[in-house]
């Protein structure tokens, strides 16, 4: 147990820094999408600047691009909906798994 | 599977053989707009055979064993926290990962469709991220292509007695760049390059989004062990049930 406790902590520093590391080595640059990236792609191949056939949902129904700001809030709403499923369901595993083993002590 | 589910899904998968012989199966998130209408045409109906398939085997892991409807939950969840983290990337731009191989180890490749087409949807009408328009094709990339592929090497490296936690790390991380050779290939298929024709223009989208998605992967499949490994301290008997733990490793 306490080897695996071990391992999970050496693999999430890892990824962290996999992570962050590009932030420090590659100072300046632009860090946009690399969804971006494909589109200017496409504009290179097709020699003009393509024009989406279609506008997003959002963007036609508020009128215009959406705020910077109000789309770093839903990607957090997506996150914090992921996060809230996983540790709610994590933690109701590692209290069964307290409670079977306290409950095997006192049946031996 | 039982005999009407059966026909169901034979009848999907003509539907979608007669509309989607052409585009060989092959690309992450295509932006709204981006596709020919005709190519979001064929990318929608080949996803719905799997969509299908995807269906029938949720229901059927959860007619098996009840239990697992958490561990599923789970397994969404785990795709909607990483699909919604952009991370910077060595070459000076951000992606995200895909979180598909979780899913497709525990619950087998198809299952993951259907988790993966609701984070798309949500992302393609609130965010504007993807899009409507495009959802067949990054449905097909990310939660088809991707997850077919993670289980797969997840299957051979068992077979070949890999040690499992390498085994995992392999099938979520070359799911994850997968997933990004198959929306080159989209993208290539609808932009083909004058010079060299489909191929040509896929190896350049390849090389925009190959060495951005490397490191991602890399801690996708990270992520994916960290998350098995507290599932089988944690949640033993639900895995047992899946499948993926022994009763003797208790």
């Amino acid at each position: 147990m306490g080897d695996k406790k071990k391992t999970i902590i050496i693999l999430l520093v890892i990824a962290a820094l996999i992570a962050v590391i590009p932030l420090f080595t590659l100072r300046g640059a632009e860090f946009g999408g690399s969804d971006d990236a494909g589109s200017e792609e496409i504009s290179k191949i097709t020699g003009t600047e393509y024009k989406p056939w279609f506008t997003p949902v959002m963007e036609t129904w508020i009128g215009g691009e959406l705020p910077g700001e109000v789309e770093s809030l839903l990607f957090c709403v997506q996150t914090g909906i992921g996060v809230g499923i996983l540790a709610f369901y994590l933690g109701r595993f590692v209290e069964r798994s307290k409670h079977e083993t306290t409950e095997k002590k006192t049946g031996a | 599977m039982n005999q009407r589910e059966k026909k169901i899904v034979t009848i999907a998968s003509a539907f979608a053989l007669t509309f989607g012989i052409a585009p060989a199966a092959n690309a992450m998130h295509i932006m709204e707009g981006y596709l020919p209408p005709m190519h979001c045409i064929l990318w929608g109906a080949i996803c719905v055979p799997f969509l299908i398939a995807g269906y029938l085997s949720i229901k059927k892991t959860l007619s098996e064993n009840r239990k697992s409807i958490t561990i599923l939950a789970m397994a969404g969840a785990f795709i909607f926290v990483v699909s919604s983290l952009k991370v910077p990337s060595v070459t000076g731009s951000c992606s995200h990962m895909t979180g598909t191989g979780l899913g497709a180890i525990l619950f087998g490749p198809s299952a993951v469709g259907i988790l993966g087409i609701i984070v798309l949807i949500f992302q393609a009408i609130l965010l504007a991220h993807g899009g409507l328009t495009t959802l067949g094709a990054n449905t097909f990339s990310m939660a088809i292509a991707g997850p077919f592929v993670s289980f797969g090497i997840y299957k051979l490296c068992q077979k070949l007695k890999v040690n499992k936690y390498v085994g995992i790390f392999l099938a979520a991380s070359v799911g994850d760049l997968f997933t990004y050779c198959v929306t080159s290939v989209e993208l290539a298929l609808a932009y083909p390059s004058q010079t060299g024709g489909v191929a040509a223009s896929a190896l350049k989208f390849l090389a925009v989004f190959a060495p951005t998605q490397l490191p991602l992967a890399i801690i996708e499949g990270i992520l994916t062990d960290v998350i098995i490994m507290c599932l089988e301290t944690y949640a033993k008997t639900e895995l047992i049930g899946l499948g993926i733990l022994k009763e003797e490793e208790n």
